[in-house]
């Protein structure tokens, strides 16, 4: 009786899965169709309005391609100015994104497993956090001069809190049930840490992670915009408006868009392969 | 918590053990007076550290000038009318944004929520949006309007409207079809449902995407005006200090120190607001700080 | 094998809120037998597990397992929660869940893996190995920590009201799979239940315990005729008249007889 129930549940669950997925078909072509449209109408409405502050899209997909896209394909098709402004400001995105993230993971586990360090840390990194980061950028220009270590250390101290934090909360919340599971079968110290608190961490962590992401891009063209900057994607935007060319500024913005866009489903990909398990059991219990 | 779970009921034992990551040993129920009394004395070191560091010359005094100084500095600057100018002006940004950020999110919030088509009409433009740094706007804002306070403001707003907007339609998502179906059953129309179940039922959320906007829009306030470099503002007072270092440095810490300590007020006020209004909502989401 | 004296446990000690869950509670389980102790709920039938399991440290009184006193929680001892949900790993396949423990048996990883399967055959779930918990409903997964007990090889098994929350039909396929494997492998088992037949219908013994402060009010002897069966045990006289019994016990009249 209960496999027949077994057969009949999991027959549902395919034909949900296949309608969803149809489903799931017909909404994206939907939404790409809508997206075209609207492009369509920002195209006219810019073209008919004709005002230098918001040029067509048209023009700034083109603005883009000459700028950064239009290279030899011995450079992937990138462009001098995009080898000499997009590139580095990933990479120190990048950089400074491993070095905070590394950081939060490692302080947060090693704050939330104590509770005791908890509770003297907690009140002096809540107050770290709320700092908005930019308020800073002057102390580390300061501290390191202007350059790549002000920028790496800038985009780290940015992150490093919500990583922290999150972490740390993660650790302390373990399933007290999976820490009594533990001590009955008599784990070690290593293995406890290893495959049960880590493991128990990584949804909140991931959740640190993806607001690092986002934060870490934001951070990286803030430092970019401050005058003595000379290369990254932040200095171009700055660079076009002082010759006021509105297309450049909007071919910016698109990028930084792109990019925050791919950043964010990489991070989710990632995230998917993590943390499976956990979605899958959060959908099943909804 | 400790006085509930002392009960010793049978279902309430799991949480009574409260046992440590590390040591699984059970440590010791510590009341809110212990924490809040670490929790000072946490900063009491803090301060302690940073103070020993200057004074000693293990870090330049010009780059970090004695804890006691930064706080004397922050002192005497709240009666400095020039100060309280800049703060205020920053405050009322903060604000407006962030008042203007929720007016207009959550109603939207509840609108793609709840109505599928326009979700997914809406889908694309939000998906395209919402990953644009919004400081990567200043530029073209600012010389679009102009760098005064509605630079600020529409940075602000354009920044926190996402956090709200996202958690809106997260609770929307959450709530329990079986309370809708209830109440339509007895003959309320989509919108009494809307209102009487959906809304109440995602407060939680929605409370909290405000929350995580106000830390947003406290970054942008400062960020607007730190590049914007003119007019009033704790940022344009951090920025104009800035261009005096290592004369001012405590003047920009000072700032810096009321900045974050706003950012903690306000977040700590928030999160008690939370949990009294909605105690019987179990916050089970990991809240992205 | 398990002696009790005189165990008594205080939560909150010296707070006026202070609540007393055991006191003066004497006990002893011999090697092999399935002991079974009911209670009315809230009555620290749990703390009593939790303090022969070493999870917590009793205020007064004695635990002993097979002679050596309960400090921590002792060797082959193993326990199945009653959330089954909380106490597995959600993020590890069911085979890595019942082979965790086994880390901690001087095993190589074959042979771990060939312990898990065994024990996962014998409760029913060959071929469940490469699933995850979520995958698995309730009373699968309560099989799971089951056989995470079972590959430990325990001579000591602690089961906290194991079938708690899971519905009837699984519940008596439980029950059932409890009294199959007690018979497959020498061990003793401690069952807490608040289910009165069920603690009748399992047991070889029946323990019931007092509201709080916990102590044993009675101790019976369960001599019904093997094998047991769900339909004809539970139509036995003997089993009617043990189980109205042990009901009188739990609600606190006098036994009659």
């Amino acid at each position: 009786m209960k496999a027949t129930a077994e057969v009949a549940t999991r027959a549902a669950i395919a034909r949900r899965d296949s309608v969803a997925r149809r489903k799931g078909v017909r909404t994206a072509a939907f939404r790409w169709l809508v997206l075209v449209v609207l492009i369509l109408v920002w195209e006219t409405v810019t073209r008919v309005l004709g005002s230098a502050f918001f040029p067509p899209p048209s023009m700034i997909v083109v603005r883009m391609y000459t700028m950064w896209f239009s290279g030899p394909p011995s450079t992937l098709f990138l462009t001098d100015p995009a080898i000499e402004h997009i590139l580095p400001s990933l990479g120190r995105m990048a950089a400074g994104f491993a070095g905070g993230a590394l950081a939060g993971v490692v302080l947060g586990l090693a704050v939330g497993l104590s509770a005791r360090a908890y509770d003297y840390l907690d009140g002096v990194l809540q107050f770290l956090r709320a700092i908005p980061p930019p308020a800073l950028i002057t102390v580390f220009l300061v501290v390191f001069g202007f350059g790549l270590k002000a920028q790496l250390a800038f985009i780290m101290f940015s992150i490093v809190w919500p990583v922290l934090l999150n972490t740390a909360d993660g650790a302390r919340s373990v399933e007290p049930l999976h820490l009594q599971t533990c001590q009955v079968f008599r784990l070690t110290r290593a293995e406890r840490l290893r495959r049960v608190i880590l493991p128990s961490t990584l949804p909140k962590m991931f959740a640190g992670l993806r607001l690092a992401v986002s934060l870490s891009l934001i951070v990286m063209v803030f430092s970019e915009l401050l005058p003595g900057t000379t290369d990254g994607i932040g200095f171009q935007l700055t660079f076009a408006k002082s010759q006021s060319d509105l297309t450049a500024m909007w071919a910016g913005i698109v990028l930084l868009g792109v990019l925050g866009y791919l950043l964010n489903e990489l991070f989710l990909v990632v995230e998917r392969r993590v943390l499976g398990w956990h979605h899958a059991a959060q959908q099943l219990t909804e | 918590m400790a006085g509930q779970a002392d009960r010793g009921q049978d279902a309430h034992v799991t949480h009574d053990l409260r046992v440590s990551a590390q040591t699984l040993a059970r440590a010791r129920p510590v009341g809110t007076a212990t924490r809040w009394s670490r929790r000072a004395a946490g900063a009491v070191a803090f301060v302690a550290l940073i103070e020993l560091l200057s004074r000693t010359g293990l870090v330049d005094p010009e780059s970090l000038p004695p804890a006691t100084e930064i706080a004397a500095r922050g002192v005497t600057l709240v009666s400095d009318p020039a100060f309280r100018a800049h703060a205020l002006t920053s405050m009322l940004a903060w604000a407006i944004g962030l008042g203007l950020a929720a007016l207009i999110a959550v109603p939207l919030g509840l609108l793609l929520g709840s109505v599928p088509i326009i979700d997914a009409a809406s889908r694309s433009v939000v998906e395209f949006l919402r990953p644009i740094p919004s400081v990567a706007l200043i530029p073209l804002v600012a010389l679009l309007i102009g760098t005064g306070l509605q630079l600020r403001v529409t940075l602000v707003v354009y920044a926190a409207l996402w956090p709200i907007l996202y958690n809106t339609m997260y609770g929307l998502r959450g709530v329990d079809p079986l309370a809708k179906e209830s109440l339509r059953s007895y003959g309320f129309g989509p919108l009494s449902v809307l209102l009487r179940v959906s809304l109440p039922s995602s407060a939680p959320f929605i409370m909290t995407g405000f929350r995580l906007a106000a830390g947003v829009a406290l970054i942008l306030t400062v960020s607007t005006e730190i590049v914007a470099g003119q007019g009033e503002g704790i940022g344009v007072f951090i920025y104009l200090a800035g261009l005096a270092v290592p004369a001012r440095m405590t003047d920009i810490l000072a700032g810096v120190c009321w900045v974050g300590l706003f950012g903690v007020v306000v977040n700590a006020l928030l999160v008690a607001a939370e949990r009294r209004a909605f105690r019987w909502h179990h916050a089970r989401l990991g809240e992205p700080g | 094998m398990l002696e009790i004296t005189n165990l008594s446990h205080v939560y909150g000690g010296g707070s006026p809120n202070a609540h007393h869950a055991i006191e003066g509670l004497n006990l002893s389980v011999a090697a092999g037998e399935l002991l079974c102790i009911v209670g009315p709920s809230g009555c620290g039938k749990s703390t009593l597990l939790r303090s022969i399991a070493g999870l917590i440290t009793p205020t007064g009184g004695q635990i002993k397992v097979e002679g050596d006193l309960v400090r921590q929680t002792p060797d082959n001892l193993a326990v199945v929660f009653q959330d089954y949900s909380r106490s597995l790993f959600p993020w590890m396949s069911v085979a890595d869940n019942v082979a965790l423990p086994l880390r901690r048996k001087n095993m190589d990883k074959k042979a771990r893996r060939e312990a898990a399967h065994e024990a996962l055959e014998s409760v029913g779930l060959a071929g469940a190995e490469r699933k995850y918990p979520f995958q698995l409903s309730g009373g699968m997964q309560q099989r799971v920590a089951i056989a995470r007990a079972l590959a430990y090889r325990p001579s000591l098994m602690l089961m906290d009201e194991p079938f708690g929350s899971v519905d009837a039909q699984t519940r008596e396929d439980l029950e059932d799979l409890v009294l199959k494997v007690r018979g497959h492998h020498r061990m003793t088992i401690v069952l807490i239940t608040h289910d009165i037949d069920e603690s009748v219908y399992v047991g070889d013994r029946v323990v019931v315990l007092s509201k709080a402060p916990a102590h044993v009010v009675g101790d019976l002897k369960v001599d019904l005729p093997g094998p047991r069966d769900q339909i004809t045990t539970r139509e036995h006289p003997d089993f009617v008249h043990l189980r109205a019994e042990v009901g009188r016990l739990v609600r606190g009249h006098a036994a009659a007889a």
